[in-house]
């Protein structure tokens, strides 16, 4: 069996059964975003929306649908890969891989393109539910697909770091709670840093999900607050560092192998 | 060539537990081989090496001549292995836990379809083959997991205490596949705290005790060492000097005069050993086994051992 079918053939394997997983329990994965989009549109779009009136030129509930719409992609595709991972972990059944002929960077591809899966899945319905609220008509498609694409595998590998450090089931919220949230909340989902103080416009732009939440709003709306290629030069970059120490960790067998 | 070669395998964990000293450890091709050895003596420890889940501190392994530090895709390809754990995913069904190993090990879905059919239903697990493993009984959970193990055809199937916790019948019935198995030419390496279990499967045999291979044999050529039983003699009065009785060795026990040990090899007569005590006015009260075979036969060993050291 040549090298490369055999590397396809697990791969896939991994892909399927991520995508499985996340299909199988869809109560909770797919639903519960859903739902919360749907309140969020209701209560921020329609009901406090039409009192604070238009943004950056669009009315309220429009300007806040593609942060509304990434967010869940950047939740979804964090929590499809930590909870997956340590799962394995957790069960053990990870051995099933660690014994197979498969090369780490296999296994965290497989992993990643899980929890891009689910990211573009989750968005895609998201985007639905939006449309119930508020018409969207697409600026950049190429700016659309790429942005999500590259957000969704920047999240799977953040929730793959965090699964791999993670020794009880616990371990997989905190990064979520306290770092993530308040990151996506500051990251100019509901608002344009224009409105901030100099001091916090910033800090914000230290915070890496700002740029992520604003090409795609470019990409729906054609408006930013930042240069997208300085943008998209800066998500490649987390990726990469990400992609590498991820591939170190599994490289050392960090909490899998002793 | 053989089927698995350690030469000088060494593993400090973490926490500084020195778990192998050091092990040599030859099985030929076709062999059906016993690792033999009581509950932290080092065998887990030693099929997680060969497996990559356990990094080893030092030595070497090769599977069929793949070291498995530079060639661990083609070594990693050859073996099989049915963990001391249950560790598969308690949503997945029997088909789905076989069909993704098969995956991982490069199988095409078709083909992979194929040998699961087949494995399942050696292993009586057909019927159940959509229910979630989690549903199925302890002896099933384990027999899945050779399906699981033999899905790509390895050629070296290795065992950690496959029948540890398994109930009798279900153990001969293991037997006997594991048997079928090494008949058709998989090689088998078993790992067990029984000494029945390897000397009713296995040819060849090797002993780890703290780390150590204290005997690595033939299983024939072990078993001779254990034609000699040690017996606990109970006698109505205490005895100030041992009896001397040709052709039986007798041992006092230390702390107390009422007891003595015999050694009787195999084909000795006991009557024997009795009238000659009698004649010297000692009565048995009664008789026991010293200690099971396994014990007794760490005792010889480690004190072979020892003694060489000395
Ligand atoms: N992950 C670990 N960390 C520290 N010590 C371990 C670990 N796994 C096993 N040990 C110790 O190593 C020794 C050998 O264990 P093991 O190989 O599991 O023995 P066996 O399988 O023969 O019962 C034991 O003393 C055990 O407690
Ligand atoms: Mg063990």
């Amino acid at each position: 069996m040549s090298r490369s079918r055999l590397y396809l053939t697990a791969f896939s394997t991994i892909v399927i059964k991520e995508v499985d997983r996340f299909t199988r329990i869809w109560v909770q994965t797919i639903l519960p975003p859903a739902i919360s989009m749907a309140l969020y549109f209701l209560i921020f779009g329609n009901l406090i929306g039409t009192r604070i009136g238009e943004m950056q030129g669009f009315s309220y509930v429009k300007y806040i649908a593609p942060g509304l719409i990434m967010m869940s992609i950047i939740n979804n595709s964090y929590a499809n890969v930590v909870s997956s991972f340590f799962g394995a972990k957790f069960q053990k059944h990870i051995e099933e891989m660690l014994v197979a002929p498969i090369p780490n960077f296999i296994i965290l591809l497989g992993y990643i393109v899980g929890g891009v899966a689910r990211g573009m899945l989750v968005g895609l319905v998201v985007t639905l539910v939006a449309l119930f609220f508020t018409k969207l008509h697409i600026h950049s498609y190429t700016i659309v697909i790429a942005v999500v694409i590259l957000t969704s595998i920047l999240f799977s590998l953040g929730g793959f770091i965090n699964a791999v450090f993670a020794r009880k089931f616990d371990d997989i919220s905190i990064i979520p709670t306290f770092i993530l949230t308040p990151l996506i909340y500051l990251g100019g989902v509901f608002y344009s840093i224009n409105l901030l103080p100099e001091f916090w416009q910033v800090a914000s732009k230290l915070n890496p999900i700002l740029y992520m939440v604003n090409t795609f709003r470019y990409g729906v709306l054609g408006v930013s607050d930042i240069n997208i290629g300085y943008a998209f030069f800066i998500i490649s970059v987390f990726i990469m560092i990400l992609f590498v120490f991820s591939l170190y960790l599994l490289h050392t067998g960090k909490g899998i192998r002793s | 060539m053989k089927a698995l070669r350690i030469s000088k395998l060494e593993k400090t964990y973490a926490n500084g537990l020195h778990a192998l000293k050091g092990i040599n450890l030859e099985v030929a091709q076709g062999d059906f081989f016993a690792l033999l050895g009581p509950n932290g003596a080092g065998k887990s420890t030693t099929i997680g090496i060969i497996t990559t889940l356990v990094k080893k501190t030092g030595g070497k392994v090769f599977v069929y001549d793949y070291d498995l530090d530079k060639d661990v895709v083609e070594a990693k390809s050859m073996i099989g292995i049915v963990p001391q754990e249950i560790n598969f995913s308690q949503f997945e069904t029997c088909m789905e836990i076989v069909l993704n190993q098969a995956g991982y090990y490069g199988i095409r879905r078709r083909k992979a379809y194929e040998r699961a059919e087949k494995y399942l239903t050696q292993l009586g697990l057909w019927k159940k083959r959509n229910d979630t493993s989690r549903t199925l009984s302890g002896g099933l959970k384990r027999r899945l997991m050779i399906a699981r193990a033999l899905i790509h055809e390895p050629r070296l199937l290795i065992l950690d205490e496959p029948t540890a916790g398994v109930d009798v019948e279900l153990r001969r019935s293991m037997w006997q596949f594991l048997r079928e198995i090494n008949r058709q030419g998989t090689t088998i390496l078993l790992t067990t705290h029984y000494l029945e279990e390897a000397e009713c499967l296995c040819r060849n045999i090797a002993i780890i005790d703290h780390g150590q291979i204290i005997e690595h044999s033939s299983m024939k050529s072990l078993l001779g060492k254990l034609h000699i039983e040690r017996f606990v003699l109970d006698l109505d009065s205490p005895l100030k000097t041992l009896p001397v009785i040709d052709g039986f060795n007798l041992y006092k026990v230390e702390e107390d005069d009422a007891i003595i040990e015999v050694e009787i090899s195999r084909g000795q007569n006991l009557n024997d050993l009795f009238s000659m005590l009698s004649d010297r006015g000692i009565n048995v009260i009664s008789m026991r086994n010293k200690s099971n075979r396994l014990e007794e036969l760490f005792v010889r060993l480690l004190d072979k051992d020892t003694r060489e050291k000395v």
